[in-house]
């Protein structure tokens, strides 16, 4: 490791952002760091303060500089840090484990992947069949399967609103990484399941976009008019939140028509249920609170 | 009570001080991306300053009051008429009841404004009236005006008033190469040296992949330095871990094509950032169009803070002025 991969490193996006890097490798310990230092933050709430943007192994803070000069702030969040820092891990996170249908090798996004294979690493085959290459399995499907084996934690937020990046909740050597497109594509479908690094996402809305495309979710996860009851009963246009656990389950085409079905109608509803997470318990037994964490949601 | 759109120009959209508070779930700002003349352009029909305002580029629309009101024209460098009669624009001006205001060719710049006493009376959405199109929220039905479109005038004027005009000295000129201040740092150490001079040492061209999302620039060739990359990041030598984008960071997808983050860009993502534009300088690159030229003038942060403090000082200035 370098330097730059284990000492904060605390910068300015300009006038009115302070960037504060905290690893430049992704692990859950760091994120967890990163999650118990932008709560604290939170809670402190130090005027001057507009935006608290928690990420995967960074975050972000909007500043008021009329009214917070960002080298003071940094001087808070080095405080923060220190103070944090070293027990992060010890925190629990009151949390939701949702199920989440997914068409893996679907016909929508293979469409749009084949349209774009000039701006791919490997112009010759699909996105899976590269990601099951790279990642060293030796069929398509034992990767399909990986993808889909153990549940996933939302470590951020953003790019269009609603969009959650989810780390799989997998040792490190299980966990899947790939690269993000060789130029961003210009077509994404909506609902689309991508793959980029080391995190797993569905696009709410159509789009560009540069992460591998490697499936379909039939539900929506961004309803701007709060049509169905998972978003009008929330007041929300988004339906994940930062630090909720996402069990995507494989689905065949029927299974995806009946859900697209119920989504038409009005009548479509996440399964979900309410739990507590704790990073140290996950951390000292990953498969054993996965399995626990599936008891939850599944029964 | 209404402005009818006629025609809507290129793209005509309602904005106002932008969608603040929702970054954290990707909710990019959105909002007039020329703050300046969008604040006095509130400032001389005598609105509240947050009123919305109807935002254009390249081509301006035609649009028909259909009551008596006041007006203004500000930003971009372009004609501007009442039933045909050249107005002054940076300046209110009172229209009448069944009036059809019109441009014509723009001279320099690229977004002109219309404020309107009372501001443009669309829903608020998450606490803005700003048109966030790329996902189809917030001003008129969350698009681009359309021709048939009427638009309700609302109740935020606080002293409607013609004639009020902005000092000559004030009004901003759109040179034909735009400096803007950047504040170099993020994933800055990616890029080799060579490169990062070369960055602000090139003239970068504005190409026609420039909208509120952002700005993308052809002029040099950017190159990243070699490293084995960080778990999560991606193997290509252009990713991060991906993380929040600051409103006008800088990101050289592929080493070739800058872009810079606008009002309307994604909040996050995993291309290196090599640094952030000085927030008051958007409203620069606002006003620059395809085959305009674009210089990056390195700051540090007391740099950046002094052209934040000069620039809104001038605003608040003028503002005081007005009122």
């Amino acid at each position: 490791m370098t330097a730059t991969e284990t000492e904060t490193r605390y910068d300015h996006g300009g006038d009115e952002f302070v960037y504060v890097e905290l690893s430049a490798a992704m692990s859950l310990p760091v994120h967890f760091t990163s999650l118990g230092i932008t709560r604290r933050l939170a809670e402190e709430a130090i005027p001057g303060v507009e935006e608290i943007c928690p990420s995967n192994a960074s975050y972000m803070v909007r500043v008021d500089p009329d009214r917070l000069h960002p080298r003071d702030l940094v001087r808070e969040l080095q405080r923060i840090e220190d103070e944090v820092g070293g027990h992060a891990e010890d925190l629990t996170v009151a949390t939701r484990i949702v199920d989440v249908p997914i068409m893996l090798n679907d016909p929508w996004t293979h469409e749009v992947l084949m349209k774009f294979r000039d701006r791919h690493q490997d112009p010759n085959g699909t996105d899976l069949d590269y990601g099951a290459r790279i990642n060293g399995y030796d069929t398509t499907e034992a990767f399909i399967d990986a993808l889909a084996a153990s549940p996933y934690l939302v470590t951020m937020m953003g790019f269009v609103p609603g969009l959650p990046w989810c780390f799989q909740l997998v040792p490190r050597e299980r966990q899947v990484e790939v690269p993000k497109y060789v130029r961003p594509r210009t077509e994404t479908p909506e609902r689309a399941f991508g793959f980029g690094g080391a995190f797993a996402v569905i696009y709410p809305v159509k789009g560009a976009g540069g992460y591998q495309l490697f499936g379909s979710a039939p539900a929506p996860i961004f309803d701007g008019e709060q049509r169905l009851p998972d978003f009008a009963e929330n007041d929300s246009v988004v339906f994940f939140r930062h630090g909720d656990v996402i069990n995507y389950r494989r689905v065949d085409q029927e299974e995806y028509d009946d859900v697209r079905a119920q989504v038409d109608a009005g009548t479509w509803r996440y399964s979900y249920k309410e739990l507590e997470f704790s990073p140290s318990r996950f951390l000292a037994d990953p498969d054993g609170t996965n399995a626990a964490m599936k008891e939850v949601l599944y029964g | 009570m209404t402005i009818r759109v006629q025609d809507p120009g290129l793209e005509t959209t309602v904005q106002d001080t932008g969608r603040l508070g929702y970054y954290s779930i990707g909710f990019p700002p959105s909002g007039a991306l020329d703050s300046f003349a969008y604040h006095v352009g509130n400032a001389l029909v005598g609105n509240e300053p947050g009123a919305a305002a109807l935002e254009a580029v390249y081509l301006g629309p035609t649009l028909e009051f259909t009551q008596d009101t006041v007006i203004a024209v500000t930003g971009a460098d372009i004609p501007a008429f009442v039933d045909g009669e050249e107005i002054p624009t940076w300046e209110s001006v009172a229209v009448s009841s069944g009036s059809v205001l019109s441009f014509g060719q723009l001279r320099s710049g690229a977004r002109p404004y219309v404020a309107v006493a009372g501001g443009i009376d669309v829903p608020l959405y998450y606490g803005s009236r700003s048109t966030y199109t790329l996902v189809g929220i917030g001003g008129f039905e969350g698009r681009a005006l359309r021709a048939g479109d009427e638009l309700a005038i609302g109740s935020d004027a606080r002293d409607p008033k013609a004639g009020r005009r902005l000092d000559a000295g004030d009004v901003p000129v759109h040179p034909s190469t735009a400096e803007v201040h950047l504040l170099v740092g993020l994933h800055s150490y990616r890029l080799t040296d060579d490169s990062l001079a070369r960055f602000t040492d090139t003239e970068w061209k504005v190409t026609p992949d420039a909208n509120r999302v952002g700005y993308r620039f052809r002029g040099a060739e950017l190159e990243f330095v070699p490293r084995e990359q960080p778990f999560g990041a991606g193997s290509d030598p252009a990713n991060v871990t991906d993380c929040g984008y600051p409103v006008g960071s800088v990101q050289v997808p592929g080493g070739v094509e800058p872009i810079v983050l606008l009002q309307d860009a994604v909040t996050g993502g995993g291309y290196a950032t090599l640094g952030t534009v000085v927030s008051v300088d958007r409203d620069r690159l606002a006003q620059t169009k395809t085959g305009d030229k674009t210089r990056f003038v390195r700051v540090d942060l007391d740099g950046a803070l002094e052209v934040r403090r000069d620039r809104l000082g001038a605003l608040d200035r003028i503002r005081s002025a007005l009122t």
